[in-house]
C-alpha cells in the first residue's frame, strides 16, 4: 500500500504529551543492561594492545610468550584479521583502525589483543607481546600537518578535488568548494568587512560508557555480538564483511547504550571481539578502559578556519567566504566538506564561497560528532557576523534578521529550502525576556545561529497486535535518549488507543530488516514515520477484520479513535468494535494482526537554533562562567517535549564543554597528555546554570505530523554564542576554541598591551 | 594469588565473596555478586557512575578494594527501591526525565540519596556542587537538579 508522508495538520491526542519512559524503572533500579552488563558462561575477558608511539613502522610482532601463559586462549594480531574489503578503500580504512597493519598510525592504535581466563591474565599476557617499532617523523596540528613541508601520514593519498592532478602525495586528501554568485564582485559592493582566522581544538563526544561487546563466534561459523552501538545493522555490516561471514549469520543485538554523539557510529574493538572469539572458541566480552576511549575512540576534528564577510551599510551582506581545514585522523574523511556545507547555511546570500580541505594527522579517526563539523563553522562565521553587525552598528539579532535564510532560499550548499525555522528563532529570541536580563560588571552576553541538515534513511518496523489488544512496536533503530517513548507515543496517536498499550523495544539484526542507523537526528524522525506507516497497514487489516466479523463491506468501515465504526445509515445498529474487541476474535478471522513498514524516510526538514548566553569573566583569571543560556529551536513536532528539552539542553552543555575547557592536549613526541576525565574535563553540575528552553514548531511538509530531527542542531550555536558573549564581557574578540582561562587572559593582556 | 574471605552487608542482606587483593569492590559487584547497577565509566574515581554508600559515606566503588568490605555496610542502587515501591528520588528522576541514556542514572541517584540524607532542604547551588562528582553528558544537569529538588520537597513531606 502507498504510504502518504506529506503533513496533514490533525489535532494530536497522545503526541506532545509528556509521560513516563518505558525503559524507565530499569533505568532507575540499575537493572537495564548496557554494554558491559551481559555476560556469557565460559566468558574469556579480552584486552587490547595499543601503540604507545604517533607514528611508527611495525617490523615485527611476537606474539609467542604471550600464548604460551597459562591462562591465556587467543592473540591476535592484523594476521588475524585479512583485508577482505576488495577494494574498498573505506572499509580498509576501519580494518586498520582496528587492529594496524603495517604502520601504527597515532597514539593509541591497536596492534594486538588477547582473550584470557581473566583480566589479570589478559594484562600480563599483553606485557608479553614484543613489537618491534620503527620510529617514523610525525604531525599532530592541523595547519602543520597541511604544509607540503610536513611528515607525510600515507603516501598514497593525493590530494582529490585540484584542478590539476598533483604530483606529490600530500596530508590533504581531498578539496571540496560550495556556494553560489561572484564573492569578488560582491566583496567590492561592501561598505564594511570582516575578515579573521580561527582555531578550534579537537574534542571528544564524552559519553559516560566506554565501548563494550560480547562476542560469541560458534564452530559453525554463524556468531552473536552484544553490544552498545547506535547502528547495529551496521555493525552487523562491518564485522561481516571484516570477517569474512554473511550478514545473515551474524546476529547482533544492540544493549542499552550510555551515550554515543555519533562516537558509537563505527566499529573499533567489535571486530576484534569476533576475531578473538572465533580463535579461541569461545565467547569474549571486550571493554575498553576510558584511557582507551579517549586515545583511540572518538573525537572530532581540530580546526582551522578563515572567515570574510562583507555588507553595506543597511546592513545586507554581499560576499561571504570560508577556508576551512579540518582534521581526519589518518584516515581520509569529509569533515571539512560538511563544515563547508553547513558554514553559511543559515544565510540569504547572492555571493557565496566556502572551500574545504581535509587534512590528516597522527591522531585518532575522526569520528561524528553531533552534527559534525557544524559547530566549528558556525563558529566562525558566527563570530565574524556578531563583529561585522557591530562594525556596521546594527543590533546583532536584527542584523541576522535582516540576513536569515526563508523559505524559497537557496542555501549556501544548493539546495532550495522549504519552510524553515531560521526566522522565527531569531524573532523569539529578539522578543524573549532573555534579551531584557540585566548585566552585571565583568558580563556580557552573545548569540548565535546554528544549523543542520538532518538526516532520514532507511527504516523497518514491525507492529503486532496481542490477542489481548495490546501492542508490540519493533524498531530497528537504536534508542540513545527516550525514542521509545515517543514512538509508542506515535503508535498510540495512528491507532487511537492509550499510551500503556503500546510497548516498544529495538529488535536486533534478526529479527527486523535492515535499519540506519541512529544518527543524523533521525531516530524519531525515520522510525515514527516507519510507525505511522506499519500503524496505517495494521488499521487495513483490522477494519478488514472488523468487515468480516460485520460481514459489511471492508469500504463501509473506517477507523476512528480507536475503534472500527461501520458507517452509513444502512449500518446504522452496529455500533463501534473496539481494537481489543477486534484482536480478541483475530483467531477465527485470519490469524494474527500486524502492520510492517519499509520505507527510506525522505524529506528529514533540515533543522535552525539560536542560542542566547551571558557569560562572567574574571579578569585576573581568565575564567569564563555560564550565568544565564537560553536554546531556541525548531522541532518541526515536537512528540514528546520533555525529551526534545532534554536534547537542546543537552546540545546546549556539551558546546559550553567545548568553548570553554575540552580539548585533547598532545605534547611534542604526539602522545595525548590528558586521557581522563580529570584532565579532559567535561561540565559538571556546578559549572552551568539551568538551561532554559524555547520549542518552536514549524511543520516538517514531509512528514504526516510534522516532525523534524532535534537532537544535533543545539550543539552548533554554543561556541560561537559563548564567544560573542567572552568578547562582549572581555572586550576581546576571542579566535581560539576552547577560551580556557590561559587563552582568555592572555587575549585580554594582548589587548592591554597593545592598547596603552 | 590466594583469594580474600570478606563477608559484608549490601542492601541489608549477609553477603560472603572470596576476591583478589587488588580486586575493586566495583568489579566485585558487578562481576562476581552479579550487581551491575553501579557502572565503570572511567575507573579513577572521576565519574562517580559507580556511586555507592559505604558505613554512610558517599564513595566511588572502583576506588575501593572488594576487601575493604570487611564488615562493612553497602548500599547500591539495587537496594534503593523497596519491593516495586520506587524511592522518591527514583520517582522523581523518571518525572522529570532526569536521565536520557542512564548510564549515569545509578551514581546520581545513590549521590542525591546521600546528599539529602545529609542536607534535606538544600539549595540549588548545594545540589550543583553535592552532585559535582558524578557525570552526565546527556541532560546538561537541569532537569537532574529539579527532579532533586522536587524529591526533597516530597521527602521533606514524608
Amino acid at each position: 500500500m502507498n504510504f502518504d508522508p506529506r503533513f496533514s495538520g490533525r489535532k494530536f491526542t497522545s503526541v506532545g504529551t509528556r509521560p513516563i519512559r518505558p525503559d524507565g524503572i530499569d533505568k532507575v533500579t540499575g537493572r537495564a543492561r548496557y554494554g558491559a552488563d551481559f555476560n556469557m558462561a565460559g566468558q574469556l575477558v579480552g584486552r587490547v594492545l595499543r601503540s604507545p608511539h604517533a607514528h611508527a613502522r611495525i617490523v615485527k610482532i611476537d606474539i609467542s610468550k604471550a600464548e604460551k601463559l597459562a591462562g591465556v586462549k587467543a592473540v591476535v594480531t592484523a594476521a588475524d584479521l585479512p583485508d577482505l574489503t576488495d577494494g574498498d578503500a573505506a572499509m580498509y580504512d576501519v580494518l586498520d583502525n582496528c587492529m594496524a597493519r603495517t604502520k601504527a598510525l597515532y597514539d593509541g592504535h591497536a596492534v594486538a589483543a588477547v582473550a584470557a581466563i581473566d583480566a589479570r591474565t589478559a594484562r600480563q599476557a599483553l606485557k608479553l607481546i614484543e613489537i618491534e617499532y620503527e620510529l617514523l617523523p610525525h604531525v599532530t596540528d592541523v595547519d602543520e600537518a597541511a604544509k607540503h613541508t610536513a611528515p607525510l601520514i600515507n603516501d598514497a593519498i593525493f590530494t582529490e578535488g585540484l584542478e590539476e592532478k598533483p604530483v606529490k602525495p600530500s596530508n590533504v586528501t581531498k578539496r571540496s568548494q560550495f556556494g553560489h554568485g561572484d564573492v569578488h564582485q560582491g566583496f567590492g559592493h561592501a561598505d564594511f568587512i570582516v575578515e579573521r582566522s580561527f582555531k578550534t581544538e579537537q574534542t571528544h563526544q564524552g559519553y559516560i560508557e566506554p565501548h563494550a561487546c560480547v562476542a560469541n563466534f560458534s564452530s559453525d561459523g554463524t556468531a552473536d555480538l552484544w553490544v552498545c552501538t547506535q547502528g547495529h545493522f551496521v555493525y552487523r555490516q562491518h564485522c561481516a564483511q571484516l570477517l569474512g561471514m554473511e550478514a545473515s549469520k551474524l546476529r547482533v543485538t544492540s544493549s542499552e547504550i550510555g551515550g554515543g554523539f555519533g562516537g558509537k557510529t563505527h566499529v573499533w574493538a567489535e571486530p576484534v571481539a569476533l576475531a578473538l572469539s572465533r580463535k579461541a572458541g569461545r565467547p569474549v566480552k571486550l571493554v575498553m578502559t576510558r584511557d582507551e576511549v579517549f586515545r583511540a575512540s572518538g573525537p572530532t576534528s581540530a580546526t582551522s578556519i578563515d572567515v570574510k564577510i562583507g555588507a553595506r551599510k543597511d546592513g545586507t551582506i554581499t560576499a561571504a567566504e570560508a577556508t576551512l581545514r579540518y582534521s581526519c585522523g589518518p584516515y581520509a574523511g569529509s569533515w571539512a566538506e560538511i563544515g563547508a556545507m553547513t558554514a553559511f547555511a543559515c544565510y540569504k546570500l547572492d555571493n557565496v564561497k566556502t572551500v574545504g580541505y581535509e587534512v590528516l594527522v597522527n591522531r585518532p579517526k575522526t569520528a561524528a560528532y553531533r552534527a559534525p563539523s557544524a559547530p566549528m563553522a558556525a563558529f566562525a562565521v558566527e563570530s565574524a557576523v556578531d563583529e561585522l553587525a557591530k562594525k556596521i552598528g546594527m543590533d546583532p539579532v536584527d542584523f541576522r534578521i535582516r540576513n536569515a535564510a526563508q523559505e524559497g532560499t537557496r542555501s549556501s550548499y544548493g539546495p532550495v529550502y522549504g519552510p524553515i525555522g531560521i526566522g522565527p528563532t531569531l524573532e523569539a529570541v529578539k522578543s524573549h525576556p532573555h534579551m531584557k536580563a540585566p548585566l552585571g560588571k565583568n558580563q556580557g552576553r552573545g548569540m548565535a545561529c546554528g544549523f543542520w541538515f538532518n538526516f532520514g534513511g532507511q527504516t523497518c518496523t514491525d507492529l503486532n497486535i496481542g490477542m489481548d489488544g495490546s501492542v508490540s512496536l519493533a524498531v530497528g533503530t537504536v534508542d540513545v535518549g527516550g525514542s521509545r517513548a515517543s514512538l509508542s507515543l506515535v503508535a498510540a496517536e495512528e491507532l487511537g488507543i492509550d499510551y500503556s498499550q503500546v510497548k516498544a523495544i529495538v529488535a536486533d539484526t534478526s529479527s527486523l530488516g535492515y535499519n540506519d542507523m541512529t544518527d543524523g537526528s533521525r531516530g524519531t524522525f525515520s522510525s515514527s514515520m516507519a510507525t505511522i506507516s506499519a500503524a496505517r497497514n495494521a488499521i487495513k487489516i483490522l477494519r478488514e477484520r472488523a468487515a468480516q466479523m460485520w460481514d459489511i463491506a471492508v469500504d463501509d468501515v473506517v477507523w476512528e479513535k480507536g475503534h472500527a465504526i461501520a458507517k452509513g445509515e444502512k449500518h446504522g445498529n452496529l455500533g463501534k468494535l473496539s481494537l481489543k474487541e477486534i484482536a480478541v476474535e483475530s483467531g477465527k478471522t485470519g490469524g494474527p494482526i500486524a502492520g510492517h513498514s519499509e520505507l527510506v524516510a525522505d524529506g528529514a526538514g533540515v533543522s535552525f537554533a539560536t542560542h542566547i548566553c551571558d557569560i562572567e569573566v574574571d579578569p585576573e583569571t581568565g575564567a569564563a562562567r555560564v550565568i544565564r543560556y537560553t536554546v531556541v529551536q525548531d522541532a518541526g513536532k515536537a512528540v514528546h517535549p520533555t525529551y526534545v528539552e532534554g536534547q537542546y539542553q543537552g546540545g546546549a552543555a556539551q558546546g559550553i564543554g567545548w568553548a570553554l575547557n575540552e580539548e585533547y592536549i598532545y605534547g611534542k613526541d604526539g602522545r595525548l597528555q590528558n586521557a581522563g576525565f580529570l584532565d579532559y574535563r567535561i561540565p559538571v553540575c556546578s559549572d552551568l546554570p539551568m538551561i532554559d528552553t524555547q520549542i518552536l514548531e514549524i511543520p516538517n511538509p514531509n512528514h504526516p505530523y510534522g516532525v523534524r530531527g532535534v537532537g544535533e542542531t543545539s550543539i552548533v550555536p554554543p561556541l560561537a554564542a559563548i564567544a560573542n558573549a567572552v568578547s562582549n564581557a572581555a572586550g576581546v574578540r576571542m579566535t581560539h576554541i576552547p577560551m580556557s582561562p590561559p587563552r582568555i587572559l592572555a587575549a585580554i593582556e594582548a589587548e592591554r598591551e597593545w592598547s596603552k | 594469588m590466594a583469594g580474600v574471605a570478606v563477608s559484608t552487608t549490601i542492601n541489608g542482606d549477609a553477603v560472603e565473596y572470596l576476591c583478589q587483593p587488588d580486586e575493586t569492590l566495583l568489579d566485585v559487584l558487578r562481576d562476581r555478586l552479579g550487581l551491575t547497577g553501579a557502572k565503570e565509566g572511567c575507573g579513577t574515581g572521576d565519574c562517580g557512575a559507580c556511586s555507592i554508600i559505604l558505613d554512610d559515606r558517599l564513595v566511588c566503588s572502583c576506588l575501593v578494594l572488594g576487601a575493604e568490605a570487611e564488615g562493612r555496610r553497602v548500599e547500591t542502587i539495587e537496594g534503593m527501591a523497596h519491593g516495586d515501591t520506587l524511592h522518591p528520588l527514583q520517582q522523581k528522576f523518571l518525572e522529570h526525565a532526569a536521565l536520557q541514556c542512564g548510564i549515569c542514572t545509578p551514581g546520581f541517584l545513590i549521590a542525591a540519596k546521600d546528599l539529602l540524607a545529609k542536607n534535606p532542604d538544600p539549595t540549588e547551588e548545594e545540589i550543583r556542587f553535592g552532585l559535582a562528582g558524578n557525570l552526565c553528558r546527556c541532560t546538561g544537569y537541569d532537569k537532574i537538579v529539579r527532579a532533586v529538588q522536587d524529591a526533597a520537597i516530597v521527602m521533606k513531606g514524608a
